[in-house]
């Protein structure tokens, strides 16, 4: 590995000064895709900072605006967190799915929106509710909806200096649910070759659908929404013809490529496939 | 370099550590402690698992400068005053290993898993433990050890 600086702030502030030092300054959370990033030279760094000694980025905790996840909280909690398992399915179904055991005990959050990889297998789940980042940096912090956060594989909108400090979940309405599912070859330890999450709010009185909510993995540059498929199903009754034609219109939002893992055609038909299932895994939630 | 101080298999250690060395070769090299593998060196095959603060992790993934003020467990630190801990027990037993050099590995996570659920299902076993790879057991045995380490456990 190459020879870098090493920091453990304890506050936001102290964390802030040293990210807006120059060079390259990385953010290690679980170091489950940093560190072998930096054996292998795909990512270099000046300086490492392990932001997980930072209160404020280890913040786990309902109120009133939504759930709010520090960056640096570790994906075994997540999955684990009793408001996460009844209001946000989706995410505990991502949380889970990531690596191994051994990587959720170390993996956060913020490490994998950060790492803002296409098949980030939680960033679909956190689309679907509506998620929104909150950064900061010594100039002041703002606020970024999740869907606006990512320009490409590997990259986000951060500026130089600028770090997430946690994502906010905001809170869910009644009648509604998520599910997120991914497709590999086999049941752990691989990355997505598809991934799909849904998330469906109902009029109970006639079963209407009042929002949806589509997002896809590793079939696009990013994470994308799958907007077609989301107005498709808004104001219609839910069937399994209504939930047929989004999981059709989902596969339009995908623009695959070809790779080891599988085809783009391959990929297009997963999009059809998932869209279809996590639909009905929310409907069954929602009358569950 | 950095200092840190951490605790392993109860023993404080004071070290001046390079800021890229692994908490991997930091316990192979440098604490001699050669009873967690290398295998892969990216995440993947589990046979560098320790516990850090009782959680479980992989251990080539860890920066050793990460661990200051952290306890963390090696195999080594599994037998008390010589005597095996269950997990080992059954494993040897059911005849769980052939080469050996997946098993400090299993043994921790199979350690962590009995102590969060003492009678886990067999698909829970084989989720827990997707993370730790064999190449010579097919696995099955490893999986009846799982079950006998968490019946003689429970007693
Ligand atoms: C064997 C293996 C299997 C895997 N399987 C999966 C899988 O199934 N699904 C999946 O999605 N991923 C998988 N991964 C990838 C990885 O584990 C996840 O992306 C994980 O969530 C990364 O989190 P981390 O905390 O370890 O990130 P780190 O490696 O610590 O950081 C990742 C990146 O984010 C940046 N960063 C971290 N925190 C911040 C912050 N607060 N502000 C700004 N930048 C920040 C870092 O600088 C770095 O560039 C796997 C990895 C391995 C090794
Ligand atoms: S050596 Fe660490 S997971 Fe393989
Ligand atoms: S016993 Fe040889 S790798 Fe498991």
């Amino acid at each position: 590995m190459p020879d870098f600086d090493f920091a453990q702030p304890t506050s936001l502030d102290e964390a802030l000064a040293l990210f807006a030092a120059e060079g390259e300054v990385r953010a290690l959370v679980g170091g489950t895709d940093i560190v072998d990033q930096l054996k292998t030279g795909r990512r270099n760094a000046d300086m490492v900072v392990d932001v997980k000694r930072i209160p404020e980025l280890q913040r786990l905790e309902m109120a009133d605006d939504g759930l709010h996840i520090g960056a640096a909280r570790a994906l075994t909690d997540i999955g684990e967190c009793p408001a996460v398992r009844s209001d946000y399915r989706g995410l505990a179904d991502s949380s889970v799915l990531v690596g191994s055991w051994q990587i959720q005990n170390r993996a956060g959050l913020g490490g994998n929106v950060c790492n803002a990889a296409p098949s980030g297998d939680t960033i679909p789940s956190l689309l679907t509710h509506d998620a929104s980042a909150i950064v900061a940096s010594t100039s002041g912090r703002r606020e970024i909806a999740l869907s606006d956060f990512f320009a490409g594989p590997g990259q986000t909108v951060l500026q130089k200096g600028e770090i997430l400090v946690e994502v906010v979940l905001p809170p869910i309405p009644d009648n509604s649910a998520s599910a997120y599912l991914r497709f590999i070859p086999r049941n752990e330890m691989d990355i997505a070759v598809a991934g799909v999450g849904s998330f469906l709010q109902l009029n109970p009185s006639d079963n209407t659908v009042q929002k949806a909510r589509i997002a896809l993995a590793s079939v696009a540059p990013t994470p994308v929404r799958a907007r077609a498929a989301e107005e498709a199903l808004e104001g219609n009754v839910l069937s399994d013809e209504l939930i047929e034609t989004a999981a059709v219109a989902a596969v339009g939002s995908a623009t695959p490529i070809s790779d080891v893992r599988g085809s783009a055609e391959y990929r297009r038909e997963l999009v059809k496939v998932l869209t279809r299932r996590t639909l009905g895994i929310c409907r069954d939630r929602i009358s569950g | 370099m950095k200092h840190i101080s951490m605790t392993v298999n109860g023993d404080q250690h004071e070290l001046l550590v390079d800021t890229s060395w692994t908490l991997l070769e930091t316990l192979r090299d440098h604490l001699r402690l050669t009873g967690t593998k290398e295998g892969c060196s990216n995440g993947n095959c589990g046979a560098c698992t320790v516990m850090i603060n009782g959680r479980t992790a992989n251990s080539c993934l860890v920066l050793a400068a990460e661990m200051d003020g952290n306890e963390i467990t090696t195999i080594e630190g599994i037998a008390t005053q010589g005597k095996l801990n269950a997990v080992q027990e059954a494993f040897i037993k059911d005849g769980a290993l052939q080469c050996g050099f997946c098993t400090p590995g299993f043994i921790i996570s199979t350690t962590a898993l009995l102590q969060r659920d003492p009678n886990p299902s067999e698909v829970e076993i084989r989720t827990r433990l997707a993370g730790n790879l064999c190449r010579c057991t097919g696995y099955d045995k490893i999986v009846m050890a799982v079950e006998d380490a968490a019946a003689m456990l429970r007693g």
